[in-house]
């Protein structure tokens, strides 16, 4: 068996088999998924009904204000700011007794606060009410009339649709592709950062552990580090697979649980998606928006690049980290500063992210995501706005072909530090040294 | 024909010659000694010898040939003296594992392992962690793993450091026995009485320089100093004589003399019999190899200052 072969083989089983592996590999996607679903479900389950008082001896509002399914609107005339909590209503609402031009003063009174949905829709509705009834003063006409008018406007949505391929519309939605670039993005730094350290330990491991020296006398030190940089990559793509069935199988199962009116609704909402102006939740226009969107985005290509940038980006980073680990001693605070020159540019991706994201084919957006410094983190989170209109092949075989000689650039680089520091003993190197290394034959 | 042979090796660092100039060669299935007090460029020549470092200048035969690192691996055993094993992983796996990088089939090396396992009284150990072992005996299990695919050159850098004399005679026996069968043994140590023990030949360096090559035997003819210690069953007279000088009387009635230039053992001996001064025994005293090391290695700074080396 190839000896590069045996040491993957080694380091992979190493970690795979360990507790804290299979624990966090389960762990991690169910945590995702409790947490998301408490969050969905506290979100539907909390959404109560509201029972208001309005005391409103102008009936400006009387006219306007329609019951919805969060609030209903009781005008009543027996009930006061000291009692109608007793009265079995969760607030009142003053209105000012003055007229059209004296707005101001609505008061909202309530025993507890309520959540923030209520408190939009009344504030939506006052400000329609109102506005309603400013309009119909000014230009003398019915208020049911503006309602339908506004309706009528409102249907005109702008239907973001852009070219694709062979003139084909493609539906696009820059939320979902913006969503899911920011979680690619930022998924292949935080692994960049998980793998890229257990490298470092790794390797630093077998230094203090003095077993460097006796497995350099059977194999090459290239054929040490890259054992361990491709075995450790294969833990971390084993993680993926892993993730990825068991999001796949958790989704499945939460949709088979989600009640299937809300869903059905969330469905009829989709249907009339482009115009659904009045019915249904907000919340369920976005299920629906979601559905629709994800289904657009180019899922193969996605992962396809994700893997690759993921791979390349890991070996690109991971050699230097091999290089770190295996200049410095025990002392982990040496490893700290030594790590810096790494990590900045790792941290300076997900900084350019956040800014190029909004402007995915704009100029930094563009030149940083075909840098291999950067390209893993930058050129994931624009991949999801679409290939080849967002981002042109040549664009994405430019940044990948770069990140390939990176690699390879710095695999050969880390090469030749850490042949020399993984016997070396002593004192932490200082930058000129591991400059000397790398030139030394 | 010399399995191993080192002609003008040169390795400097940038603070200072490592090795400078170094030539020996060792022959086939002798157990050589390479002596040297502590930073004398011991372990820097032994990494030369096996592949891990290039040497700056100079080369080094292994079997008349060129050493070449990637094929030649599998011929070298080394145990170095920095030296450790993998603390969470199982004693068998571990053996299993470093014997298949030096490429042997897994059950060619399982075979090998059981046997020297069962030798050395280690099979229980198979499913222990190396951090259940005591320093000595995973100190054992590194010179199994060291031996095991049956090297023909085997380096061992300070063996029995952590060893306790029973352990260390056992891998003393397993020493010779593979000496016997064989295999050319390159023993780096500053303990000079296992030196004498065990060595057929030895070279002493320091500083990077060769100061001593031979067999321990030659060596110590060399640095005799022409001294005899006489045994007497009564106090003889002592007279000056230009035959020798007594350096120290002892309680037993014993002088030791040293014999002056051009005088011989049998002058001595003539000088007591015609006293009439009754000998019961004539020893000549070589110097241990102890002595000539510190009469060697004295006077030079025991920690090598840095200097500024241009290559």
């Amino acid at each position: 068996m190839n000896k590069t072969a045996l040491i993957i083989k080694r380091e992979y089983l190493s970690r795979v088999r360990k507790k804290t592996f299979i624990l966090s590999t389960i762990l991690t996607p169910l945590l995702f998924a409790v947490v998301i679903g408490a969050v969905v479900f506290i979100t539907i389950k909390n959404v109560a009904h509201e029972n208001i008082a309005v005391v409103d001896p102008s009936g400006y509002l009387k006219s306007n204000l329609e019951d919805s399914k969060i609030i209903s609107y009781h005008f009543v005339t027996d009930a006061d700011t000291a009692n109608f909590f007793q009265k079995g209503y969760s607030a009142i609402l003053l209105a000012p007794h003055t007229g059209v031009n004296n707005t101001a003063n609505f008061k909202l009174i309530t025993e507890r606060s309520m959540n923030r949905f209520a408190n939009d829709r009344i504030e939506k509705d006052i400000s329609r009410s109102l506005e309603n009834n400013l309009i119909s003063e000014e230009l003398k006409i019915d208020p049911k009339r503006i309602d339908s008018l506004k309706e009528e406007a409102s249907a005109i949505t702008i239907d973001s649709e852009k070219r694709g391929e062979g003139g084909t519309l493609a539906k696009s939605s820059f939320t979902i592709a913006n969503g899911i670039g920011y979680f690619t993005a930022f998924l292949i730094y935080i692994t960049l950062f998980i793998y890229g350290t257990m490298v470092m330990r790794g390797v630093m491991e077998e230094k203090t552990n003095r077993i460097a020296e006796v497995i350099i006398s059977s194999v090459r030190p290239f054929q040490l580090m890259m054992g361990k940089i491709i075995g450790i990559g294969a833990v971390g793509l084993t993680q993926f697979l892993i993730w990825i069935v068991l999001i796949g199988g958790i989704s499945m199962l939460l949709t088979a649980m989600i009640p299937a009116d809300i869903l059905q609704q969330a469905q009829q909402t989709g249907a009339q998606l482009p115009g659904a102006a009045g019915g249904g939740s907000e919340a369920l226009q976005n299920i629906a928006s979601a559905q629709a969107s994800l289904a657009v985005v180019n899922w193969g290509l996605v992962v396809f690049c994700f893997i690759f940038f993921f791979l390349g980006g890991y070996l690109f980073y991971a050699a230097l980290f091999a290089a770190v680990g295996s200049a410095v001693n025990e002392d982990p605070q040496d490893a700290q500063s030594l790590m810096m020159p790494i990590t900045l540019p790792i941290v300076l991706g997900i900084i350019i992210m956040i800014n190029a994201i909004n402007d995915p084919s704009g100029p930094l957006a563009t030149w940083s995501s075909i840098i291999p410094f950067f390209s893993p983190i930058v050129m994931m989170a624009r991949i999801p706005f679409g290939v080849p209109d967002t981002v042109p092949y040549w664009q994405l075989g430019l940044s990948m072909g770069l990140l390939i000689l990176g690699f390879l650039f710095t695999t050969w680089l880390s090469a030749r530090i850490y042949r020399t520091g993984i016997l070396l003993y002593g004192k932490k190197p200082t930058l000129k040294e591991l400059a000397k290394w790398i030139r030394r034959r | 024909m010399p399995v191993l042979e080192l002609r003008h090796l040169k390795k400097y660092y940038a603070t200072q010659k490592a090795v400078d100039d170094i030539s020996f060669s060792i022959e086939g299935g002798s157990i050589f000694g390479l002596l040297g007090p502590n930073g004398a460029g011991k372990t820097t020549l032994l990494r030369m010898i096996t592949g891990i470092f290039y040497p700056d200048s100079g080369e080094v035969l292994f079997n008349g040939q060129p050493l070449n690192a990637e094929r030649d691996i599998a011929l070298i055993g080394y145990m170095p003296e920095e030296r450790g094993l993998y603390k969470k992983m199982k004693i068998g796996e571990q053996a299993l594992y470093l014997a298949q990088l030096k490429g042997l089939s897994r059950s060619q090396a399982m075979e090998d392992i059981k046997r020297w396992f069962v030798k050395l009284e280690m099979e229980s150990w198979w499913n222990k962690k190396v951090e259940d072992l005591s320093k000595g005996m995973s100190q054992k299990l590194q010179f199994v793993t060291t031996v095991l695919h049956n090297p023909k050159l085997i380096i061992l850098d300070e063996p029995f450091s952590g060893l306790d004399p029973v352990n260390a005679n056992v891998i003393k026996d397993e020493i010779f026995g593979l000496a016997q069968r064989g295999a050319t043994i390159i023993f780096s140590t500053h303990r000079m009485e296992q030196v004498e023990e065990i060595c057929d030949q030895i070279v002493l360096v320091n500083r990077g320089h060769k100061i001593l090559d031979g067999t321990v035997k030659t060596v110590k003819q060399q640095y005799k100093q022409n001294l005899f210690k006489i045994g007497f069953n009564a106090a003889p007279a002592i007279t000056s004589t230009p035959v020798f000088n007594v350096l120290h009387e002892g309680a037993d009635h014993s002088l030791t003399v040293k014999i002056a230039e051009g005088q011989t053992p049998n002058d001595v001996l003539q000088h007591f019999l015609q006293q009439g001064a009754p000998i019961h025994s004539f020893n000549e005293l070589l110097p241990s190899l102890s002595d000539i090391f510190i009469q060697l290695v004295e006077g030079t700074p025991s920690t090598r200052k840095f200097q500024n080396v241009t290559a």
